[in-house]
């Protein structure tokens, strides 16, 4: 413990707290605060806050890179790392001073309730991350230790799997149907319409849905369509899909949830932080480390700052709306605190900054939109009358699941010798070629035969093939 | 609701490097990744003539996890702050942790700057053109005991040179000496070393004339010398410089480039820049011949030629150029000519080889190199062909 405070302190402080949160009526999971130093810490960041983690290169590579940046001092270390469990861990620093400890821990609670409220963490099963995470280390350390496998195969396989892990199914609010359940829906499609005249004219000729087709609608769950129509895969070689499929499926809402979920946390460490009654030492460090974590930073997007605008300003629209949206919506069913909690629940960033990122808040924050011009990035649109709403677009281009592209498994059978076909939703921004071009060997690797994927480059339709250990790219004319 | 607090545990027993497993395995990663670009790598870097302690900076990219990303035409969203962005205004370059986006969205530059020390990745290109290992010893180990040699014994001497040996054979000579003039004397009394009976080693200086060597290395450095080529003319260079770097104690390099006309450059210029128009090899020959007239006389230096083409020259200088050729076999403890010719790259029929196969001299040699697994083969070739170790033979 650094100092100038005891771990007796935190808890005095942590009742008070919590004493707070009550009050507030925030409904969080139990919570867990473990100390730790900074290693300690860098350690939790590279493996997501898990106690227990399977291993990989790829965390050996984001420990060197964030000790470099952190010895360096380019970036300091989080204040606060939570993970979505029940109970919820959370780890703090103990070179920390007892402020900054104050507002991380008031800041955990914001996160903690988030995670239990917000409908996208619904999937998450937060009782279990715990035992889950350490589960998937058991497994992927046994398959590592087997002789016939060892550790070259498993990498492999998880390097592949790692490219492919967010192309999943982005809301898991939405029940998947199954084979059944689709094969159901294929039928209904084809189901001739109701046709008042049939006496009168002759009936159209009945058409039958190809049922065998695989996949019946795309899929977007791209490790498990693998895992599943590819029998050529090991059963632990299946098992590893599976472990990252799920692993990515856990931490989907954290990327859809990113700006409201920030923004949430940092709304509620001040509201509580102002109402603790710090004494002035504290309270003036408080004020400074809270300025820092929420300035905004020029040229660049900080989700602390812009999600705690968007939920001040929804409470300040619920509670004292102007004339002009009295007269628009009618008067105010809610207060704005109950607002917030409604809005806490049912919303996630794209739905969240579509409603209630107003005009005048994309000009209070001078919102602009840059785009990459040779080796540049260049303003090209800034917050006026014309240009707010499309600002407004590009931003929710930019959040949450909208960073990933959107690709489905289209056939797997495509010209019937088991290629597999991919289209890529292209919604304007095209795929950046030399990645697309080493994830689509990847798909190859993990399915075990040629593979092509429909996607668009300069406006034009292009189909980029990986077969026979080529990657080609064919534009259309 | 009740809150655990776990404190420090700060006893370092307890608490393990979790992450040190990956972190090996990544710089596992890593150097794979060097040894990946080691021909690029070595065919950019000035290595030959370089200390070897030196360190050089290799920026290997990253090893880089890869996924279906958005390219260049996506735009961002930034704040403005209490700035004043205006359409057209430039925010800088590629900035990284650019508009909060989650990480791993765009092409992050993952440059890496790796440290690689000359020996380490002498080491590499050693594995890489598959030398035996004892012959690696031979190369990597300059060496020590040029200056001094073992000659004779001595009497008086320092500690270190003491020879136990010798000493220990000449108190047995003088016990038995004295046993024979006083046979009564009991052959169970005591006998001490004697500060007579102390031999030391004599060392001397070595001072052989042949100590020096320049190496002279003539390339083409026509366009169509690429990074390919370059790597096997400097992988070939380079043993060729080390191993001489073994056998004497000062070594020169020269670096002659020619095309049509020949020019003396340095190491940097010698690989790197390529120029155009026809090649005559004659005038890298008679530079060379110049320069070994001016500056490194045969009587006092070795002299080691090679010279790397692909072997196009022009029809009308071959009469030259075999002129010149056997000048310089005469000069020279050995005149090497690799022809590099990577496979696939074709057009046999304009080869010097068969050319110079009119070449007498028993110190000339040729080669083809094709792979850099030809590398070591005709090294090795080439110098069975050393006239100096004929000698010293």
């Amino acid at each position: 413990m650094a100092a100038d405070y005891t771990l007796g302190d935190l808890e005095r402080w942590n009742d008070q707290i919590v004493a707070l949160v009550e009050r507030f009526g925030l409904d969080p999971y139990p919570q867990e605060f473990e100390i730790c130093d900074h290693e300690d810490m860098l350690s939790y960041m590279v493996y997501s806050g898990m106690p227990s983690h399977y291993p990989h290169w790829s965390h050996g590579k984001s420990f060197e890179k964030l000790k470099t940046l952190y010895e360096y001092g380019v970036s300091g270390l989080p204040y606060e790392m939570v993970i979505n469990s029940n109970p919820s861990i959370a780890y703090l620093m103990r070179d920390n001073s007892l402020a900054l400890s104050i507002l991380t821990m008031a800041h955990v609670y914001g996160h903690n309730d988030f995670f239990k409220n917000n409908f996208t963490f619904r999937s998450t099963r937060a009782e279990f991350t715990i035992e889950t995470f350490k589960s998937h280390a058991n497994r992927v350390r046994q398959y590592i230790e087997d002789p016939s496998i060892g550790l070259e195969k498993v990498e492999a396989v998880l390097d592949a799997a790692h490219a492919l892990s967010l192309q999943c199914r982005r809301n898991l609010a939405i029940k998947k149907p199954s084979v059944n359940e689709e094969r159901q829906m294929k039928m209904e499609e084809f189901e001739p319409p109701a046709d008042p005249f049939r006496a009168i004219h002759r009936r159209a000729e009945p058409q039958s849905p190809d049922l065998d087709k695989v996949p019946l609608y795309p899929d977007e769950d791209l490790l498990i369509f693998i895992r599943d129509h590819n029998p050529q895969l090991a059963e632990w070689e299946k098992d590893l899909l599976t472990i990252v499929h799920n692993q990515a499926q856990y931490f989907m809402p954290q990327i859809e949830t990113k700006i409201m979920n920030e923004g949430w946390a940092s709304f509620w460490h001040k509201r509580i932080v102002e109402a603790l009654d710090l004494p002035q030492g504290l309270h003036l460090e408080f004020i400074v480390r809270h300025t820092q974590v929420l300035r905004p930073s020029p040229g660049s997007l900080n989700p602390y700052h812009v999600g705690m605008k968007v939920w001040e300003d929804i409470e300040k629209r619920w509670n004292h709306p102007t004339r002009e949206e009295i007269e628009e919506f009618g008067p105010r069913k809610k207060s704005g605190l109950e607002k917030i909690f409604e809005v806490r629940e049912v919303e996630r960033d794209a739905s969240f900054l579509r409603r209630y990122l107003t005009e005048e808040l994309i000009r209070e924050l001078n919102l602009f939109e840059y785009k990459t011009r040779g080796n540049d990035q260049v303003v090209s649109r800034v917050a006026d009358e014309e240009n707010w709403r499309q600002i407004k677009e590009t931003l929710i281009q930019n959040v949450g699941t909208a960073t990933i592209p959107v690709i489905k498994v289209e056939d797997s059978d495509y010209l019937n010798n088991r290629t597999l076909m991919l289209r890529h939703h292209h919604d304007g921004r095209d795929l950046q070629l030399e990645y697309a071009e080493k994830t689509l060997k990847y798909v190859q690797q993990l399915w075990r035969h040629d593979v092509v994927m429909e996607t668009m480059i300069d406006n034009r339709n292009t189909l980029l093939t990986f077969s026979a250990g080529k990657f080609v790219i064919k534009k259309a004319a | 609701m009740s809150t655990i607090f776990r404190p420090f545990n700060p006893s370092s027993g307890q608490r393990s490097d979790r992450s040190a497993g990956d972190r090996l395995r990544h710089r596992q990663k890593v150097r794979e990744a060097i040894r990946h670009n080691i021909a690029d790598i070595i065919a950019e870097e000035s290595i030959i003539g370089k200390d070897r302690n030196r360190i050089i900076k290799v920026p290997i990219r990253g090893v880089k996890e890869y996924r279906f990303i958005y390219g260049e035409n996506a735009p961002g969203v930034g704040e403005g702050g209490d700035g004043d962005p205006k359409p057209g205004d430039v925010l800088g370059q590629g900035q990284d942790g650019k508009s909060g986006q989650q990480a791993g969205d765009r092409p992050g530059v993952d440059y890496y700057e790796t440290d690689v020390s000359l020996d380490e990745l002498v080491d590499m290109m050693f594995e890489d053109l598959e030398l035996p290992d004892i012959e690696r010893k031979r190369l990597r180990q300059i060496e020590i005991e040029r200056l001094f040699r073992q000659k004779g014994f001595r009497r008086k001497g320092i500690r270190v040179r003491l020879d136990k040996k010798r000493t220990a054979r000449s108190r047995v000579k003088r016990k038995k000496a004295a046993l024979r003039q006083q046979p009564a004397a009991s052959p169970s009394r005591r006998f001490p070393f004697h500060r007579d009976d102390l031999r030391y080693h004599h060392t001397v200086t070595d001072t052989r004339n042949e100590s020096n060597a320049v190496v002279l290395c003539i390339m083409d450095t026509s366009g169509s010398m690429d990074t390919m080529k370059k790597y096997l003319a400097r992988s070939f260079f380079f043993l060729l410089y080390q191993f001489l770097c073994t056998r004497y104690q000062n070594v020169e390099i020269v670096f002659i480039a020619h095309h049509t006309e020949a020019r003396e450059v340095s190491e940097e210029e010698f690989f790197h820049k390529g120029e155009s128009g026809g090649t005559f090899i004659s005038s890298g020959y008679n530079k060379a011949l110049e320069i070994i007239e001016e500056r490194y006389h045969p009587a006092f230096w070795n002299v080691y030629v090679f010279h790397c083409s692909d072997g196009d020259n022009f029809e009308s200088d071959n009469e030259a150029a075999l002129k010149a050729a056997q000048e310089l076999a005469r000069t020279a403890n050995l005149f090497g000519y690799g022809e590099i010719k990577p496979l696939g790259a074709g057009y046999y029929g304009s080869s010097m080889i068969t050319f110079f196969s009119q070449i007498q001299e028993s110190n000339f040699q040729t080669v083809q190199i094709q792979k850099k697994e030809d590398i070591w083969a005709s090294f090795k070739t080439l110098l069975s062909k050393d006239r100096a170790r004929e000698d010293a033979a």
